[in-house]
């Protein structure tokens, strides 16, 4: 297990390095000039090159990126706006804030959302899937079957605005979406969030009871499951010690890339419910041509990505003991 | 074994020493294609203590038999007429929870792959440990002992530490065994071993075909064994049917099914495998065609389409009437006796060589 | 069937009896990968492990064997689906065993294959022509009145419609399909053909049909195969030499009499006691057989036993057993091409021995058990 966690990082590192090396080559790419951006009105060239030799944009690449990585392992006092320990990603060229710190900033946020929403659409989507095949070809199973697929349907910037409108707007029962840290107010937490959670896990639990249900009814086809029927094992033993199980291999590696997807941020629903995330800061890293932002957004979602991926590697091997971790 | 076979409709009570009889079995599948006739008026019976062979290609109805006996076929699809009476307990109509006490317990089973027959998710030992919890009451502890202990039994070396090993962890033949302790571990009086040795090599099945015998004379149960493959039958069975698109055409001791075959698909059967010590001058004598589709079987006797003999019965009778199979030794032909025994004689003998 | 069918006469027919494949220390490991924290090869499957055989002009070889004895990854490399490790392919004098793309293909044409299952290596989405005609148009060969009509006269020489030019392979049963393989196996006019279990995935009655297709097509067209087979009465019924594998090895070789009449090696004794037989009359005109039960499965081939493979199953197995390997030669009183490796040979019989030979711990004690019942 040790081994196993050991050579996945070290490879995640090789792949966070490599990102962070295209993201740079395409920055140098990118159209616009973020001088410019920062010089506003009445630029003279001058200016311009001012401003690129405080950024440290009048290096070679190889050197800026030498520059990055040192940063980032031991940080630096070089910035004009003050010191930058470790992890440092600099200082975004936009609000003039340690990259790092805001990162930090918004992760609660998107923490919060997604955790919440996760737990949630795992309970549902499961829940309904596993009752599904249980009472398969019933109208029980058929109701559920064509619920699913109507929400699956349906995305998150109609279904979010419309429980805007129905829970928060004419109804009232719920507050209006907003973070609280929960540290402070736990409750104020809780209610903020509810409604992304519905919206959001209703969204994903319909394509986990479709999965969790096909999946089940695939596994109560398999052979040992005959076989632990035909040794006299109770039908609800049969369904859940012998079928489930396998069940949630295909589900765990789904979950594990919506979940990492997630908490790189979740843009449209942040942006539906106004929550200050992750995601909204990725856009505004783009928009902005923000490069020390844009690169502290993209690596975190991308180490939220892979981390995600090795758990789910681990949790393959904690469930099926044919696969062996190395 | 004593056997009865009568007319659809028509019940026959069941032969009072009988442990296992089967009367008038008709099992279908709804498919999207239509319906498929599996098994389609089948009878027979089983005596304690004998072993009956059921012999057959693939969609003769071999397995489906079996599976219909524990109710293990899928009842939303399936539609099953007819009797199964296991020490005159009626089994078709019987209830989940009733049948659920009998499987692995009074019935066991042992199916064709081991690998995929076992759990993978679960231990060797709990796997074979769980039936015998559920049927007898034991203890946690004293189930895993059984366990260890039939694992040894079947001859798996150093039984108390491979108990703790996955399936994944024995070799095939080894895990075959496993499956035969789970099936044993209740001393069941029926045994079904559907296609048990198929997918292990010739010297790892030569092992577990004594291996079953010997536990057999221990046990004492009645096994029926399902195979295509007739010298598997034939070291192995008391009894012979041969099975043919969902009915029997041929029943009898195996001496007198493989040394004095009446039937003309058991005629080709024996033909079209080479054996050991067969003439290698001639070549095979394959049936010609192809086994029928169930969806839509032949009129008359399902086998006449391939049938070489046809034109040696009065009038169309292969083609309009299905022949019927009579009890004990018997074959469902139009031929008759005298006509069964010149053909097997003068020209089927001497080709087998 | 094919039988009042008029076969095309071989063409260009080398004389038989001259080698026409010839294999020498044929090598095939897999590398196992493993180790910390780079992942590297530490140790190898030795799947295929000096193997030395030839094929003749028109022969029909057999190769037989239980699972894990390489006798597939074999056929793999001589129709270089494999690269070989080591050793020495040669095809009618050339070295073909590590040609490249460009030096194999006129003699790609020459070797075909037979696959096992004949669901899984037909197209499902191309005709029957198709299927038929690809290996002609790959080697750009236009027969004379074109390829359409050369496809018809193969599907008529393997007992298929004609008409059935246009469908798929769906519409077919499995001995059916087994006949478009062979089909498209033919239809380069190939001196070898490797058959991977052709007929092990179908039914006794179909299995038959298709045996005697090949055989048929072997003797008619002068087409020399090398059959792969764990089924030893079909392998005896279809080939003329025998060669028995076990772990990666050749353990006795010889003509189809010496392998199944007279073994050496006990474990082609073994193998042969295994086999279950029908036994058609009272009177066996042979006598009983022997009967031979080993323990326990082929061992593991990443980390084969030293010496003599089967010792570890073998009743007569000695010290040397361990530290010599036995090399494979033809014995005193074996006849001419017939070689076994083994230190302590069998007598040269497959007729009952005075006491069976049970080396299964569990079956002894059963049945010492029910001997002492009685």
């Amino acid at each position: 297990m040790l081994r196993f966690l050991v050579r996945r990082s070290l490879g995640a590192l090789v792949i966070l390095i490599l990102l962070s090396i295209v993201a740079f080559l395409l920055f140098f790419g990118m159209p616009r000039d973020p001088a410019l951006l920062m010089c506003g009105k009445g630029c003279t060239p001058a200016n311009i090159e001012n401003i690129h030799h405080v950024l440290g944009l009048d290096k070679s690449i190889p050197e800026q990126y030498w520059i990055f990585l040192h940063n980032l392992v031991v940080g630096s006092n070089d910035f004009a706006q003050g010191p930058c320990p470790a992890p440092c990603f600099g200082y975004s060229y936009h609000t003039n804030e340690q990259v790092w710190g805001t990162l930090m900033d918004r992760l609660p946020t998107t923490l919060s959302l997604t955790l919440g929403g996760a737990v949630c659409f795992l309970v549902l989507g499961l829940g309904t899937g596993l009752i599904a095949a249980w009472k398969r070809g019933t109208l029980v199973d058929k109701t559920f079957t064509a619920g699913a697929m109507v929400i699956s349907s349906m995305q998150i910037y109609f279904l979010g605005p419309l429980a805007l409108a129905i829970l928060v707007y004419q109804t009232r029962i719920f507050d209006k979406p907003a973070y609280n840290p929960i540290s402070s107010d736990p409750v104020a937490w809780f209610t903020g969030l509810i409604v992304p959670w519905v919206v959001l896990s209703t969204i994903f639990a319909s394509q986990y009871t479709r999965m969790s249900r096909s999946s089940m009814i695939e596994q109560l086809q398999e052979e040992h499951v005959r076989t632990a029927r035909a040794k006299g094992m109770s039908s609800r033993y049969v369904f859940f010690r012998y079928a489930w199980r396998g069940s949630l291999i295909p589900i765990i590696t789904i979950f594990g890339i919506d979940l990492g997807s997630l908490l790189g941020g979740a843009i449209i629903t942040e942006y539906t419910f106004g929550l200050p995330g992750l995601g909204r800061l990725a856009v505004e890293a783009v928009s902005f041509s923000d490069l020390p932002l844009l690169l502290g957004v993209m690596l975190f979602s991308a180490t939220m990505i892979l981390l995600c991926n090795i758990v789910v590697d681990a949790a393959y091997a904690f469930i099926d003991p044919r696969v062996r971790l190395a | 074994m004593t056997t009865v076979t009568k007319e659809a409709g028509a019940p026959v009570p069941a032969d009072a020493g009988a442990f296992l009889s089967v009367r008038d079995l008709h099992v279908s599948f709804k498919t999207e294609d239509g319906v498929v006739k599996a098994v389609d008026g089948l009878s027979f019976d089983l005596e304690r203590g004998r072993t009956l062979g059921i012999v057959g290609e693939s969609g003769s109805g071999k397995s489906v038999t079996n599976l219909t006996i524990l109710g293990l076929h899928n009842p939303m699809f399936t539609t099953i007429e007819g009797e199964i009476l296991l020490e005159g307990q009626e089994l078709t109509t019987a209830r989940e929870s009733e049948l659920e006490k009998l499987r692995g317990n009074k019935v066991a089973m042992i199916f064709q792959d081991p690998l995929t027959a076992l759990s993978p998710y679960y231990t060797v030992g709990r796997q074979i440990a769980e039936p015998f919890m559920k049927h007898t009451g034991a203890s946690k502890k004293a189930a895993w002992d059984r366990a260890v202990e039939m694992l040894g039994k079947v001859g798996i070396p150093n039984p108390k530490e491979r108990a703790g090993d996955y399936p994944h962890q024995f070799s095939g033949g080894m895990r075959q065994r496993a499956m035969i302790a789970m099936a044993l571990v209740c001393d069941p009086d029926l045994l079904i071993a559907d296609e048990p040795t198929t997918a292990l090599d010739v010297t790892v099945q030569a092992q577990i075909l004594d291996l079953l015998k010997d536990l057999q004379q221990e046990f004492g149960s009645a096994i029926i064994f399902i195979t295509h493959d007739l010298g598997v039958i034939a070291d192995m069975a008391d009894d012979i049917m041969v099975m043919y698109a969902g009915g029997a055409v041929e029943r009898g001791t195996t001496a007198e099914v493989l040394r004095s075959p009446q039937h003309p698909y058991t005629w080709g059967l024996l033909n079209s495998m080479p054996r050991l010590d067969s003439d290698l001058s001639a070549p095979l004598a394959p049936i010609p065609g192809t086994p029928p589709s169930l969806l839509n079987p032949p009129s008359g006797c399902r086998f006449h389409p391939r049938c070489t003999f046809q034109d040696r019965v009065d009038g169309n009778r292969c083609v309009t009437e299905r022949p019927l199979l009579a009890p004990d030794r018997a074959s469902a032909c139009h031929l008759t006796a005298e006509q069964k025994r010149t053909i097997f004689v003068e020209e089927i003998r001497p080709r087998l060589g | 069937m094919t039988e009042d069918l008029v076969l095309p006469a071989p063409r260009d027919a080398a004389p038989e009896g001259e080698p026409l494949l010839e294999v020498s220390g044929l090598t095939k490991h897999f590398p196992v990968k493993g180790g910390f924290p780079i992942r590297r090869t530490i140790g190898a499957v030795q799947a295929v492990d000096g193997i030395d055989l030839t094929v003749h002009v028109g022969e029909s070889f057999g190769l037989v064997g239980e699972s894990g004895c390489g006798k597939s990854t074999t056929g793999r490399l001589i129709t270089r689906l494999l690269e070989p490790t080591a050793g020495k392919i040669s095809y009618r004098g050339q070295d073909i065993t590590h040609a490249g793309r460009k030096d194999l293909a006129p003699i790609r044409s020459e070797i075909q294959m037979i696959f096992q299952d004949p669901y899984s290596s037909l197209n499902p989405r191309q005709t029957v022509g198709k299927i038929i005609s690809g290996p002609m148009e790959i080697n750009d060969i236009n027969p004379e009145g074109g390829r359409e009509k050369r496809v018809r006269e193969l599907l008529e020489i393997v007992g298929l419609n004609p008409e059935h030019y246009n469908r798929f392979p769906h519409e077919f049963s499995g001995g059916q399909r087994q006949r478009i393989g062979v089909a498209r196996a033919l239809a380069l006019e190939p001196k070898l053909i490797v058959a991977d279990e052709p007929v092990s995935a179908l039914d006794v009655s179909i299995q038959a049909q298709v045996v005697n297709l090949l055989q048929e097509v072997q003797k008619e067209l002068g087409i020399a195969f090398l059959f792969i087979a764990h089924d030893l009465a079909v392998v005896r019924h279809f080939s003329h030499r025998v060669a028995v594998m076990y772990l990666g090895k050749i353990i006795e070789v010889g003509d189809r009499a010496s392998i199944y009449a007279r073994p050496r090696h006990p474990y082609t004794h073994a193998l042969l006691s295994a086999v279950p037989e029908v036994s058609l009359s009272e009177a066996e005109d042979a006598g009983p057989r022997e009967r031979i039960r080993l323990a326990g499965d082929v061992p593991s081939p990443i980390a084969p036993p030293s010496g003599c493979r089967f010792r570890t199953r073998c009743w007569k197995a000695q010290d040397v057993c361990a530290t010599e390997e036995p090399p494979l030669v033809q014995l005193s009183g074996n006849r001419e091409g017939h070689l076994t490796a083994c230190h302590f040979p069998e007598e040269p019989t497959i007729e009952a021995r005075d006491e069976d030979i049970v080396m299964d711990p569990a079956l002894a004690a059963l049945e010492e058990d029910a001997v002492d019942g009685d």
